[in-house]
């Protein structure tokens, strides 16, 4: 038993030495960069500089509103057809669910490329609509993780709980927003924090579009690729911010909605 | 309904049970509720439900009894909205509701698994209904408040579901339904999910609710206890058809057929054949009997456990050797092997196993239906390897195969659908196979039993025999062609002629 107990212990070693070398450290080196400037002198320079440019905070908010858009037709295009993939009793379901998730398996380059000349026959100038570009190629790429998580949510609901609504005198539209709609948050929940945060860095996608607008993403490459490590560190710091508070948020939200008093919600 | 709600509503709340008197109907003999011809069909073909003619009275306790699948729930489904028939209609106080969504029938349902919603806490639970109605919050929480005292949680309003047990979710599921004041509350085997002590307490805390409200209950069960305990009607079906609809007295002495009598309480049921005037012939005897049924048809004959009389041997109209003897409480249970009939008895005396006993049974006491079907049952043992065994003869198929949803757990036993464990030395399978899918030959070594035909009657087309076996059990046999009286045969069964049923 002794042994046993050793030995499963020490399967977790691999991970944990993966864990100190690749997050911690880093974390680690990057917390350094950020409170110290070019003589490795403590400073909040950095921090105070981010939110005293108005070009860095220009980015912040350019992001904030290309993740907030992205992630709002996310939400809107993937609830639907979630809802509709869970409920039906499509004999080919399964058939599907497989065209939502196969973008995911092609490689993510060819599908922006694809997407970049598609556009351009729509648009001919990409340079018109950036925010639009960048709403749409994020949308593109992030789409089935807002799928996914919805649909696993809804296609566990209970279906006798909807009967149940319609029983206590709910009709389809009330029974869907007081209890399918509720119970399917924490599907939206974890869909949302999937699609938001990529959606407010992953700068590739507009690089390849040729986009020329800022994301955080695109603020922190620009910064290494000057050298500027300090700045950099900073604004990815910030972001993991951002990020933490955002999930605290949304965990508060789902725990909300386990525990609290009904059509509170709404 | 409007006149007693606001009546309710003025009540004292200490006056709770006069208060719930109030919503009692004078006119008991009126049907709330009536089911005609209705015949429920799935887009793959199956047949849920066929035919079913039912009436409910006002402020009756009517319970659905059968085994799964036998389409009870389908029909509690459709009474609520949630299936439409395929055909029939469905009348609630005379006017046809079959089209009718659930939220617009004056019906509330009761769920198998509670349903209560986990994002709600208890009070916006039972308010839920309420709230669609679009009452006032005055109201509603006057309301809410009673419903928790009728069922014994008052207090209860802030907690969530998911700390309730068992028992008080089930409570809260029956609060949640008839606070709405339904003219008619369905049951869907709410007490599936609760143990055997919990179970027993429910059924009579419901009883006292129904006579309480007065509100008409449809209740769906596979428990035939359950059933006789609570009802004041049962519905006995069986492959989406009425078997029988009776008072539980009546279905329990009087059943209608042998899956009535299998299936309520427990019973010896053997084929037989009437040999004389009030004479019956089965289980390898001859005995006297009341009911007046013309000599030579095929019977069914029912003997309670309890009807039994264990005499010496010499004095028993039959005889048998005691097989086992397990004490019950309140009386022994004892089975008798009389040649490849078993015979279950209830007594309070004792033989040892082993022993030689007689079995009397009083004539009135034995029920003789006459066998519509003349579909031949006998039990089937399970052997080591859960092959079905009959006769010494190994059948080409496994209990896996044959019963629904039965398989084998990680651990080598073997569980039915329900999960409970099928124990072979324990459970046998009834084994039913209709008298034109058995063959005869003269080969009697090929046939899974052998023995003498001891009667044969023309059926216009067709003959019937009644084969006579050293197992003490008699086989119907229809066969085109002329076999001669006393002919030894052996009976051909195809296994996927046969259907099977797991004897607990």
């Amino acid at each position: 038993m002794h042994v046993l107990k050793f030995s499963r212990k020490s399967l977790g070693i691999p991970y944990a030495v993966f864990l100190v070398l690749f997050v911690a450290l880093p974390l680690l080196v990057l917390l350094y960069y950020a409170f110290t400037n070019g003589q490795g002198h403590f400073t909040v320079a950095n921090l105070t500089g981010f939110f005293t440019d108005p070009n860095t905070l220009g980015t912040l908010c350019y992001s904030l509103a290309v993740a907030f858009v992205t992630t709002l037709v996310c939400l809107l295009l993937a609830y639907p057809a979630a809802y509709i993939l869970a409920t039906s009793h499509l004999k080919r379901k399964q058939v599907l669910i497989l065209l939502f998730i196969m973008p995911m398996w092609i490689n993510f380059s060819l599908r922006i490329t694809a997407l970049k000349e598609l556009l351009t026959v729509f648009e001919g100038n990409l340079a018109r609509f950036p925010f639009t570009n960048a709403v749409v190629g994020m949308t593109y790429d992030f789409l089935p993780f807002m799928i996914l998580p919805i649909y696993n949510t809804l296609s566990r609901l209970d279906g006798s709980l909807i009967e149940a609504a319609k029983d206590l005198g709910a009709n389809d539209v009330s029974a869907f927003l007081k209890i399918t709609l509720p119970l399917s948050v924490p599907g939206i929940v974890s869909g949302v924090s999937m699609v938001f945060l990529p959606a407010m860095t992953n700068y590739v996608v507009l690089d390849m579009l040729y986009n020329s607008t800022y994301i955080m993403g695109s603020l922190i490459g620009s910064y290494f690729s000057a050298y500027n490590w300090h700045g950099g560190s900073m604004i990815a710091l910030i972001l993991l911010a951002i990020i933490i508070l955002f999930t605290l948020l949304t965990r508060g939200m789902e725990d909300d909605n386990q525990n609290a008093v009904g059509g509170a919600l709404l | 309904m409007g006149k007693y709600a606001s009546e309710l509503l003025t009540c004292d709340a200490r006056l709770k049970n006069e208060n719930w008197e109030i919503l009692k109907m004078p006119n008991q003999n009126e049907k709330i509720i009536e089911l005609k011809n209705i015949t429920k069909t799935y887009e793959d073909g199956f047949t849920a439900v066929s035919d079913f003619n039912l009436y409910v009275l006002r402020g009756e306790f009517v319970t659905f009894l059968g085994p799964s699948g036998c389409g009870k729930t389908t029909t509690l489904r459709m009474i609520a909205g949630f299936e439409l028939p395929t055909s029939g209609e469905i009348l609630l106080n005379g006017r046809n509701i079959s089209d009718l969504p659930p939220y617009e029938r004056p019906i509330n349902t009761v769920f198998q698994r509670y349903a209560l919603f986990p994002h709600m806490n208890i009070y916006e639970n039972i308010a839920f209904g309420l709230r669609q109605k679009k009452l006032s919050e005055d109201v509603i929480n006057k309301k809410v408040k009673r419903v928790l005292e009728l069922v014994d949680l008052e207090g209860f309003e802030g907690r969530s579901v998911s700390t309730l047990s068992g028992g008080q979710q089930q409570r809260i599921a029956i609060a949640r339904a008839v606070v709405n004041e339904p003219q008619i509350l369905l049951l869907d085997e709410p007490l599936g999910a609760l143990d055997l002590k919990m179970r027993k307490e429910m059924q009579l805390e419901l009883k006292e609710m129904h006579d309480r409200l007065g509100i008409t209950f449809i209740y769906v069960t596979h428990d035939q206890e359950e059933a006789l305990t609570m009802s004041d009607t049962i519905v006995v079906m069986s492959e989406g058809k009425i078997q029988q609809i009776g008072k539980p007295e009546d279905i329990y002495n009087e059943p209608k057929n042998a899956f009535v009598a299998d299936f309520i309480g427990e019973s010896n049921i053997f084929n037989g054949i009437m040999t004389g005037h009030l004479k019956a012939r089965f289980c390898g005897g001859e005995f006297d009997c009341v009911d007046d049924v013309e000599k030579g048809t095929h019977i069914t004959a029912v003997v309670r456990p309890e009807d039994v009389e264990i005499t010496p041997v010499d004095e028993g109209t039959i005889r048998g050797t005691v097989s086992s003897v397990i004490f019950k409480g309140m009386h022994y249970e004892i089975t008798v092997q009389s040649g490849r009939n078993e015979m279950v008895i209830q007594s309070v005396n004792t033989p040892k196993v082993g022993d030689t006993v007689g079995m009397r049974v009083a004539p009135d006491n034995i029920h003789i239906m006459i066998a519509e079907d003349n579909t031949n049952y006998f039990t089937a043992d399970i052997n080591s390897d859960f092959r079905l065994e009959f006769n010494g003869k190994v059948l080409d198929t496994s209990v896996t195969r044959i019963i629904k949803g039965s398989h084998r757990n990680e651990d080598g036993t073997l569980v039915d659908a329900a999960g409970d464990t099928i124990d072979p030395n324990r459970n046998r399978i009834i084994v039913s196979i209709q008298p034109q899918d058995i063959r005869m030959t003269d080969q009697v070594e090929e046939g899974l039993v052998d023995g003498y035909i001891s009667n044969l009657i023309y059926k216009g087309d067709h003959y019937s025999y009644v084969i006579h076996t050293d197992l003490g059990q008699d086989f119907i046999v229809d066969d085109e062609y002329l076999w001669n009286m006393d002919d030894h045969v052996g009976l051909l069964m195809p296994v996927e002629k046969m259907s099977f049923r797991l004897k607990k």
